[in-house]
């Protein structure tokens, strides 16, 4: 056991979180959302030159061999700053589909664009209809000479702009059957594709995908054929261990404003933070705070474990415990500011969605408990 | 002790009900089954419905046209309007304004304000908090400087709902800056809002929606007889206003219809392989937003009628406990209604009603307004006196801790 950061570990943060706090300001970010893309490109380009897009990659593809624990600092740090760029679709979903599942040759050629910021990529498994289900897939893929790709994604992150797209099809079996999945690689541009780009409610970027007679070749195939859902699954878990760490990122900027406002507000004569009962209301919050990073890290040490059952209770532990810290220290942190905190022109209730977002992607608190219970022996 | 509405409240319960399905225009409740907060062109309608049938001034005494209802009636009344769901009166005008003139105003003022509020021909708004005075509001520092027969007003207001519909701004004011007690220097003025020097200013809130505003008054001057009350007395009118949103404070109608769209809307959605309304899990959650539903009901009508027995003169501190689970139960359904949507409720959809265009459906019609809703209801524990400040109420006036 050991909670202490290497040097290399240590390095990492501090060049992040000095270029996000050069670059990254409420008032900056703010200009970012209304870029056409949603995000700053320039920026993009800076994470390429500082190594952080090759962070979890493999040497011999140009990455930097990094782990989970990287990536979690990173994210803590970006979820501080609410940070807008790609990242988790394209490094952390997409990354985790491709290390995992792409042929040698497959990797050879889209990981050195990744880490250089040239290709961005979406992870579209989910849709409408499967809510958290995994395995709800109607989207399905029939091999003739090539493949044939036809049906619909739902809330694809940074789907609207990504160059390629990582769909999950049905090759075998009916809904809801857990064989029968299988992944592809598909350029963003193919005919047939129909993107519809929006903002989701923390100001990131997102899309309804449809694929209509989209032809694939043979090797866009990624992984094995018929059986995707281990690798769905892997990529959902680091997905959940990523935004846990950019929740408890979130929660740390939350508390600190909420407490800086408690000792500045002045009523009845007094800073409103004077009153016991809003500083315990504080210490509750920091007792979420602790508990939240806690399963985060949880959530980031699971990645690695090998037996599937094992990581993936541990990891869904973990979204509940994040889940549950997020919701009380967001919700406070807006009671506590009061009016101020229902604006849109006040920060907090930007973190507030943003954590809000999150609880809501692979699987919220119902979901996961549920898993659990399911497993009580 | 009967815990059973009489038969003639049940009788009461199913006019008000019949009413409301037979006169609401169909487009307001479809959107508004949906989660679509009313346009003021459908509030103003819905209220000149109510009001031709004599039931707007539902808690206005009978010589001001008020219906001559009891306090239980008002609250069958209120609870129906809301969870139909129907556009709330304009609380401004007739919970707030109304009874204030009615008790504490000049005939002319009465003569010139009531039928138009009752109407809502003038839209008002409430202007008591600013920057420095939210809960502790009697340090608001707005100023009213007597000038021959106006007083002339700088200062500003903020969290003024709805400031940027309205015609009239009931305000609180300093008239006297040296009053030995702050609260003994305040005034209630009456502020046309297209008086020269009154600036709006929107705040957009975290839903996305333009319900907050700023208001500027810079030698604003308003004519003395717009006056309510003795100058310098305004703070015993403030506290009559603010005793009076009482009746219906804690809004269950509309956690009741939240309620009931958990479990229209998980219907159609799954979990784990089925319809998320066979999960045992979230049955057990809807379960207990019933229980609490069912407890602030009772608790209600307890309020109500202990209050119709004072004779309507002693304001209850047990309104503070209406106040703290009205609003935690309006935050926890609005939770659970997002919940059930899950992703789909994640997106800012642009389209409104897929049923009202030709384009194909985004989005399913359900998803739109769920997460706006929970968001602005993260206000319902803020505004009306927080729910902090409720509890020091409950301290002081029951506990004496
Ligand atoms: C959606 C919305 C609509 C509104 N509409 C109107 C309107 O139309 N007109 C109008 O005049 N106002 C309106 N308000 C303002 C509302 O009344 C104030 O926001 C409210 O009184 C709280 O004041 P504040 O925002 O300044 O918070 P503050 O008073 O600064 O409170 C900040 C935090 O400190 C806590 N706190 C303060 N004092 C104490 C204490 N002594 N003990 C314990 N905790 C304490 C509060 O509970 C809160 O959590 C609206 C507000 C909102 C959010």
């Amino acid at each position: 056991m050991d909670f202490d950061l290497t040097e290399d570990q240590r390095l990492l943060t501090e060049s992040v979180v000095r270029l996000l706090g050069d670059t990254y300001s409420f008032e900056q970010r703010k200009q970012m959302l209304s870029l056409p893309n949603g995000y700053s490109e320039r920026l993009w380009r800076q994470y390429a030159e500082l190594g952080l897009l090759g962070l979890p990659f493999a040497e011999d593809f140009g990455g930097f061999g990094g782990g989970p624990v990287d990536v979690m600092l990173l994210m803590q740090a970006f979820g501080r700053h609410l940070v807008l760029e790609p990242y988790l679709a394209t490094v952390v979903l997409s990354g985790t589909a491709l290390r995992l599942a792409g042929s040698d040759a497959q990797q050879a050629e889209i990981i050195p664009a990744i880490v250089s910021g040239k290709t961005t990529l979406a992870f579209a498994h989910y849709e409408r209809q499967a809510r958290y289900d995994m395995t709800d897939v109607l989207t399905a893929a029939k091999h003739q000479d090539d493949w044939l790709l036809d049906g619909a994604k739902s809330v694809v992150l940074h789907g609207d702009t990504a160059d390629q797209l990582l769909v999950s099809a049905r090759t075998s079996g009916e809904r809801d059957d857990p064989q029968g999945l299988s992944l592809f690689m598909v350029d963003a541009s193919s005919p047939g594709i129909t993107r519809h780009g929006y903002a989701l409610r923390d100001g990131s970027r997102a899309a309804e995908i449809s694929f209509s007679s989209v032809h694939l070749p043979t090797e866009a195939l990624l992984g094995e054929q018929d059986n995707a859902l281990p690798v769905i699954e892997r990529v959902v878990q680091a997905g959940i261990a990523a935004t846990a760490a950019e929740v408890v990122g979130g929660m740390e900027t939350l508390q600190a404003m909420t407490l800086d406002y408690l000792r500045t507000r002045q009523q009845f004569g007094r800073p409103i933070g004077e009153n016991q009962a809003l500083q315990h209301r504080a210490a509750e919050m920091l007792v979420n705070l602790e508990q939240g990073r806690s399963m985060a890290m949880l959530a980031t040490m699971m990645l690695g474990e090998p037996d599937p059952a094992e990581r993936a209770r541990n990891i869904s532990l973990a979204k509940v415990g994040v889940g549950q810290a997020g919701r009380f220290v967001s919700q406070n942190a807006i009671q506590l500011h009061g009016g101020i905190g229902m604006t849109d022109e006040y920060a907090a209730g930007h973190f507030f969605r943003r954590i809000m977002v999150f609880e809501h992607l692979f699987g919220d608190i119902a979901y996961h408990l549920d898993k659990l219970a399911d497993d009580i022996d | 002790m009967d815990l059973q509405l009489a038969p003639e409240e049940v009788a009461f319960r199913d006019e008000v009900r019949t009413f409301i399905r037979d006169n609401l225009p169909p487009n307001t409740r479809d959107r508004m089954r949906l989660g679509y907060k009313p346009s003021k062109p459908e509030i103003i309608a819905w209220q000149r419905i109510l009001n031709a049938k004599g039931w707007a001034t539902f808690n206005w005494p009978r010589e001001y046209g008020g219906p001559g209802w009891s306090a239980i009636q008002r609250m069958i009344f209120l609870e129906e309007n809301l969870s139909a769901p129907a556009p709330e009166l304009l609380s401004f005008n007739i919970t707030m304004l109304g009874p204030v003139l009615i008790q504490f105003g000049t005939e002319e003022q009465k003569r010139r304000f009531l039928p138009r509020a009752a109407n809502l021909d003038d839209w008002w708004c409430q202007g008591f908090s600013e920057p420095g005075a939210g809960s502790d509001l009697a340090s608001l520092r707005t100023a009213a400087k007597r000038d021959g027969d106006h007083y002339v007003v700088n200062g500003q207001k903020i969290w003024t709902s709805t400031a940027h519909h309205a015609d009239w701004c009931f305000c609180l004011v300093r008239t006297n800056p040296q009053a030995p007690k702050r609260q003994e220097g305040i005034s209630f003025l009456l502020i046309d809002m297209k008086t020269p020097g009154v600036e709006v200013r929107p705040i957009i809130s975290i839903d996305g929606s333009h319900h907050l505003n700023e208001v500027f008054f810079t030698d604003v001057r308003v004519p003395a007889e717009n006056l309510v009350g003795e100058e310098n007395k305004g703070w015993s009118v403030a506290k009559y206003l603010l005793g009076n949103e009482r009746t219906g404070i804690a809004r269950l109608g509309i956690s009741k219809a939240a309620i009931r769209r958990t479990k229209e809307v998980a219907r159609e959605v799954r979990m784990n392989g089925r319809p998320l309304i066979e999960d045992k899990a979230f049955r057990i959650r809807v379960a207990q937003l019933e229980v609490e539903a069912k407890a602030l009901e009772i608790m209600q009508l307890r309020v109500v009628s202990a209050f119709e027995k004072s004779g309507g003169k002693k304001p209850d501190p047990l309104s503070s406990v209406l106040k703290i689970k009205g609003t935690e139960l309006l935050q926890n359904s609005s939770e659970l209604v997002m919940d059930v949507g899950g992703p789909q409720a994640m997106p800012v959809w642009q389209q409104e009603l897929a049923a009202l265009t030709n384009e194909p459906a985004l989005a399913p019609d359900w998803a739109a307004q769920m997460a706006p809703a929970y968001l602005m209801l993260r206000a319902a524990s803020i505004y009306g006196g927080t729910n902090e400040i409720q509890k020091n109420i409950l301290n002081k006036a029951v506990l004496e801790l």
